[in-house]
């Protein structure tokens, strides 16, 4: 069985996986392997998301070009490689430039300390199924992460435009909010997993899965990853409705183009950042570790799923959140989501702490923390409830409102109806006043009620 | 000093030729960003070189088997301390650099002199030191960098890291205090802004599109309305202020002859049954029937504008 080599227990090992049989046509091969896998998943994924968009709502999408208009994003890719390439006059012209160079240099870095899966036998040579792997990975992911933002923000301001600046600006200000709350909800992952290394987080994951023990820190990561990838509902670097494009609004052609790679290959990357330590990386559920299936290549396609299974997420969130006003988004990230993260890393540690001190086993320890929480429960039922000031008792059935009350007209909100309109109040009445014609009825549309 | 560095790098024997051409291939980026940061015209440029120096210096310590510091590095200082530089420099502007002015009488030549007394100092000291053998950093980490480096902060040196911290928040603290503003005033929302308006009795849709009916299509052209009068305040803000808008009252004019059963340009006399002829209708402007609009709506206008901007 091939199989990764574990550490050996009680020695502190820096990385689970074992790189000692490379060599370097095997780092040739798993590089070129990565950057081919990027692209062409980037170019899955704009399909992707317009076509499951589009059967959210409820239309078909792209459809003319090859199957199910799988060559769509092929042929827009090269539309964009034709088009004029437009370098603003007043632009600073090297930053310009370099810019989205920075953005999807850093973005595909990300990927090489990725586990795919698990050790497979590549041309005779035993070797994990990622490019390298070292004891602070995933700091180097935050890293990597932290400096492709200046291709944004350098992008920003080099165009010399309004908007692409207000787009920067925005950037730089997201950036830094965001981070500092999934660098806190991935802290957590460290604590248990008691190591920084992608292999070994994966290695973990043997028995249960990240997400569940830690659960608040996943839904703090979900979020800010999100926002770390300018992505619908936190997409205020480019906000169309707002920024035109925001800091790509100057860029043309492959410049453009470069810029858009970058965005699509930062949602694959915070998507595999989740699935390695949240997902239980390249493992598959319900199945024994030791089954031919969580072996060799198979494991590959368990990571795919999972890492599809975010992007569909980000989609989904696309197609049924609308975009934030800045400032609630940033209300969002300093004062709800770091402040959760931090109190929620200073539990986990507390509990990792008593449970190393103490030597309980993992049973006890649950046992108690069930027990806290019950306790917590049960105080918080012999907390009065607030009464909540008795308002003006609502009259039963729907109420008649004057939508002039405002200053100007307003529609009615459920429950609520117009006063019947003076012209059908003058047909009653016409109607009442001759017997002979049919009393026209008044009805009254309730809305919503 | 060179000949003792140069030693220090090569006769180490935990020095590999990887690592010796790193360094000589990220002395020179790292020394021309360096001297980058010193020459550059633009305050983003300097600060880019900067970046460029950080970068390059995590990549050094990786190479010395300092991974957590590398990383920590750009993270830290690469990708929190040098973007908030960056974020207030980029509000500065593309074209600002710095003023040359002295605003202390004399700095240049105290800073100069001061330099050139640290320079003395840094090459006195350094060229006396003697340099042991480098071990590397094989026995300190012992086989996991973030793990030495964590029995290092959290054991020998907690009380000084916790001081440090202790430290940084306090500053932290303080700048909040000091920025502190106590608010005098009622906040104004966006609920506010758009009553406000409303009670303005400005105008609540956007603005007409100036200078687009048959005869014209110029900015400084005012639109007309359904009632066939100019709108004043469709012609932009800016333009107003500036008197470059086309007159309204001439347009005004024009259509009241129209209006009137003339051509817009030639005067009609118009008849009234057993009457004097009467000259036809102008534009007064007190009585504002060259389609001012409604009172304070140019005023609301203007808002809505700059709210755009």
């Amino acid at each position: 069985m091939r199989h990764l080599l574990f550490a050996e227990s009680g020695a502190v090992a820096p990385v689970t996986a074992d790189f000692s049989d490379d060599t370097w046509w095997i780092w040739v091969i798993k590089a070129v392997g990565i950057i081919v896998f990027l692209l062409t998943s980037v170019l899955i994924a704009i399909w992707f998301e317009r076509k499951v968009v589009a059967r959210m709502q409820v239309r078909p999408g792209p459809n003319v070009h090859g199957p199910f208009g799988l060559l769509q994003s092929l042929a827009d890719a090269m539309k964009l490689l034709v088009k004029e390439d437009v370098t603003v006059k007043a632009a600073d012209k090297l930053v310009y430039i370099v810019a989205p160079m920075i953005a999807v240099f850093c973005s595909l870095l990300t990927f090489a300390v990725i586990p795919l899966g698990p050790a497979v036998d590549m041309f005779g040579h035993v070797t994990p199924l990622q490019l390298t792997d070292f004891p602070v990975a995933v700091l180097y992911i935050l890293a990597c992460a932290s400096v492709g933002v200046y291709g944004i923000v350098l992008g920003g301001w080099s165009s010399n435009s309004t908007y692409p600046l207000l787009g920067g600006v925005r950037s730089t200000a997201q950036v830094i909010s965001y981070e500092l709350a999934m660098g806190l909800s991935l802290v957590s992952v460290f604590i248990l997993a008691g190591s920084m290394s992608t292999s070994q987080i994966v290695d973990s994951q043997t028995q249960v899965w990240w997400f569940l023990p830690l659960l608040p820190a996943f839904v703090i990561y979900l979020m800010s990853m999100v926002g770390e990838t300018n992505r619908l509902p936190f997409d205020l670097p480019e906000a169309e409705g707002e920024l035109v494009s925001g800091y790509m609004t100057e860029y043309s052609s492959m410049k453009f183009a470069w810029f858009f790679l970058a965005e699509y290959i930062n949602m694959l990357n915070v998507s595999a950042v989740a699935t390695t330590l949240f997902f239980g990386g390249w493992r598959a559920p319900f199945i024994p570790a030791d089954s031919f299936l969580q072996t060799g290549w198979w494991p590959v396609l368990w990571f795919l799923a999972k890492l599809w299974f975010f992007m569909f997420l980000f989609v989904w969130i696309r197609g049924s959140v609308l975009r934030f006003r800045y400032d609630q988004f940033m209300r969002l990230g300093w004062k709800v989501l770091i402040p959760a993260a931090l109190v929620w890393v200073v539990c986990v540690a507390v509990v990792q702490g008593v449970r190393q001190f103490s030597g309980l086993d993992l049973r006890t320890t649950l046992f108690v923390l069930a027990g806290v929480v019950l306790l917590g429960l049960l105080v918080s039922f012999a907390i009065p409830e607030k009464k909540t000031p008795a308002g003006p008792k609502r009259p039963p059935g729907p109420e008649v409102i004057d939508p002039f009350a405002g200053g100007y007209p307003v529609p009615p909100l459920p429950g609520q109806v117009l006063p019947p309109s003076p012209r059908k109040q003058r047909q009653a009445a016409s109607a009442a006043s001759s017997p002979t014609t049919d009393v026209p009825q008044v009805t009254q549309e309730v809305h919503g009620g | 000093m060179s000949a003792a560095v140069l030693t220090s790098l090569t006769d180490a024997g935990t020095t590999t030729t990887a690592e010796a051409a790193l360094f000589w291939t990220l002395g020179p980026i790292m020394v021309l960003a360096a001297l980058g940061l010193l020459f550059a015209r633009k305050a983003v440029h300097a600060a880019l070189a900067v970046v460029v120096v950080m970068i390059s210096l995590a990549f050094m310590y990786v190479a010395q088997d300092a991974v957590f510091l590398g990383v920590v590095q750009v993270v830290v200082y690469t990708g929190a301390v040098m973007m908030l530089f960056l974020f207030v420099l980029m509000l500065v502007g593309v074209d600002a650099s710095d003023s040359l002015v002295e605003t202390i009488r004399g700095q240049r030549w105290i800073g100069l002199l001061a330099g050139v007394g640290l320079a003395v100092v840094l090459v006195g000291v350094v060229g006396r030191a003697t340099y042991g053998r480098p071990t590397g950093l094989e026995q300190a980490n012992g086989g996991n960098n973030p793990t030495a480096i964590a029995h290092l902060v959290f054991g020998s040196y907690v009380f000084a890291f916790e001081v440090v911290g202790a430290l940084l928040v306090t500053a932290a603290l303080g700048a909040l205090v000091l920025t502190h503003r106590a608010r005098l005033t009622p906040r104004v929302g966006q609920k506010e802004r758009a009553d406000a308006r409303v009670a303005a009795g400005g105008v609540l849709t956007p603005l007409p599109a100036p200078g687009v009916y048959a005869k014209h299509n110029a900015m400084d052209v005012p639109a007309l309305g359904p009632d066939g009068r100019p709108l004043e305040h469709s012609v932009p803000r800016v333009l107003r202020i500036r008197g470059q808008e086309a007159d309204a009252r001439e347009y005004a004019a024009r259509i009241d002859r129209v209006l009137a059963g003339g051509g817009a340009d030639r005067p009609v006399l118009v008849t009234e049954p057993g009457g004097e002829p009467t000259p036809p209708p102008t534009a007064h402007p007190e009585t504002a029937s060259h389609g001012a609009p409604l009172p304070g709506a140019a005023q609301a206008g203007a808002e809505q504008q700059e709210e755009h901007a």
